[in-house]
């Protein structure tokens, strides 16, 4: 039983760590219709920035903050420079959203140097509470904490207030929106720079959960977000918490009982969800 | 004396590569309700969707309240006071009936209130409905909230594109009904294919043919000239 505990726990705390990347991804292409895979670099440099200020300052809170204000500057500068010229198409978001993560990846190498970097989790954070035969590590139930909190705040936020209920209305009809008196651009920036943060909140408690972090990881987890937003449905905050956690169980459970099939496990998630409810398991395309 | 409230003069509209309106040019007068009539492909839409800003003119000009709108984007034309009901509706399906009326609101104050009051007693439906996903009403209900939330945007003007599509005949006499009693309150320009409903609400009349205006007039004056229903809308 405790095996299962430690592996369940496991799963939640790498099944948040990608909703953190997966509900900013899904918001976008919900409200903005935007294929953007230079999410994953908005993570990276979440996990690159937020370490280096946790080094320099010695907080760990002060990392996150640095984390979150790097995703919210780059955020600005991505929407600004390369999405806004390719609004409404596709195949161009998907060249220059690649393209930008490249560079996005190269640059860190060039701002922090090629080699991998440690991370350790702050000192209050280390270590373990022991539940019976059950161990639980601090961080690891911190990360599912965290992950909570920003669903819950979300939640309320896409529920109870003005700004998420034009985002909800604006995943289902842009136009209309727009013909309502609202300034729909305004709000593409505030929901982008939203998923930039999270992102770059994901990258930074990565990066004490892996012990290390390294410039590709953006694009190793972007394939993960990815495979959670089709799953959760495209647009559904609630249905990629839930298609996350799906896939940082399943992962768990694969790696400790067919290891072999660890890798698999995510794609053929996403092929059963695509063949049996291409719309994803949370259709509803209200954005919560 | 007549005051103009919505002016198109010299409207040039183009989808992708094909050229849609000619020339469109209209006079709206304040409190009245103008009827564009031309059958399916005329450019009837277009010319809303043209006034709104959604698919926007190249050349030719739309003044509205005596200021031009014509590069203005919609959500600052729809800031000016006009309101859009669209001809699928544009109801936000997953949000309940109260929060697609919320979307809609700029502000909350008295007279915000006073028009909420207002709009729920010309359609109660929406009051009985208030929490219940607009996605789950009825065709006729939709179309209530559509020309509700419309007004609610603060509208001097409503561009209401054809609201008896696709509804049972019972349905849009209560929905032709409620526009009737919107004339009370604001300048309406509909685009309406129901010759007998058009007739009865509206003041005056443009016929759009091959995005081209053809012909205009009181709508009296066209009820009884058979030639020009026949030859433009059809109408035996």
């Amino acid at each position: 039983m405790d095996l299962f505990f430690n592996l369940a726990i496991n799963g939640l705390a790498t099944g948040m760590l990608i909703f953190l990347l997966a509900s900013g991804l899904t918001l976008i292409f919900g409200l903005m219709d935007v294929l953007n895979f230079a999410h994953g670099g908005l993570f990276a440099w979440g996990a690159f920035s937020g370490v280096w200020v946790y080094d320099l300052t010695g907080s760990f809170t002060i990392g996150v903050l640095g984390a979150i204000v790097t995703g919210l500057l780059l955020g600005v500068l991505t929407e600004w420079l390369i999405i806004k010229p390719v609004y409404g198409n596709h195949v161009q978001q998907i060249l220059i959203t690649l393209g930008f993560m490249l560079v996005l990846s190269e640059m860190l190498k060039v701002v922090f140097g090629p080699n991998p970097i440690a991370a350790e989790p702050p000192a209050g954070l280390e270590g373990s509470f022991q539940l019976g035969d059950v161990i639980l590590i601090k961080y690891r139930l911190f990360i599912i904490l965290i992950g909570a909190l920003v669903y819950a705040i979300t939640f309320f936020i896409l529920k109870k207030t003005r700004v998420g209920l034009i985002v909800r209305a604006g995943v289902m009809d842009k136009e209309m929106v727009q013909s309502l008196g609202i300034n729909i651009r305004f709000v593409f920036m505030l929901v982008f720079m939203a998923g930039s943060a999270l992102a770059a909140l994901g990258g930074i408690l990565l990066a004490p959960y892996s012990g290390v972090i390294y410039a590709e990881m953006g694009m190793e987890f972007a394939i993960l977000a990815f495979i959670v937003v089709v799953i959760g449905g495209m647009g559904s905050f609630t249905g990629s918490l839930f298609a996350a956690i799906l896939v940082g169980l399943a992962q768990a459970f694969m790696a400790y009982y067919v290891p072999s099939l660890s890798l698999a496990v995510n794609m053929l998630l996403m092929a059963a969800v695509l063949i049996f409810r291409p719309q994803g398991l949370f259709s509803l395309k209200g954005g919560a | 004396m007549m005051t103009t409230l919505l002016k198109l003069e010299g409207i040039e509209t183009y989808i992708d590569q094909f050229h849609i309106l000619h020339d469109v040019g209209f006079e709206v007068p304040k409190g009245e309700v103008t009827v564009l009539l031309g059958r399916n492909g005329a450019g009837k839409t277009t010319t809303l969707r043209t006034i709104m800003g959604l698919n926007p003119a190249t050349q030719g000009s739309v003044t509205f309240n005596g200021k031009d709108i014509t590069k203005l984007p919609p959500y600052k034309v729809a800031k000016e006071g006009i309101g859009y009901v669209p001809e699928d509706q544009g109801i936000f399906g997953d949000l309940t009936v109260g929060e697609n009326m919320r979307v809609a609101m700029q502000k909350e104050d008295d007279s915000t209130h006073e028009r909420m009051e207002w709009v729920l007693n010309l359609f109660p439906d929406l009051k009985t409905f208030w929490n219940k996903p607009g996605g789950q009403l009825s065709g006729g209900q939709k179309q209530m909230l559509a020309i509700a939330r419309a007004y609610m945007n603060e509208s001097e003007l409503l561009l209401i594109d054809e609201p008896s599509k696709g509804l049972a005949p019972i349905v849009v006499e209560k929905v032709m009904e409620s526009i009737q009693e919107m004339k009370e309150k604001t300048t309406i320009v509909l685009v309406e294919q129901n010759f007998l409903m058009a007739s009865r609400i509206g003041d005056r009349f443009y016929i759009l043919d091959d995005g081209q205006t053809v012909h205009q007039g009181q709508m009296n004056e066209l009820e009884k000239d058979e030639s020009l229903k026949k030859k433009y809308l059809g109408i035996a």
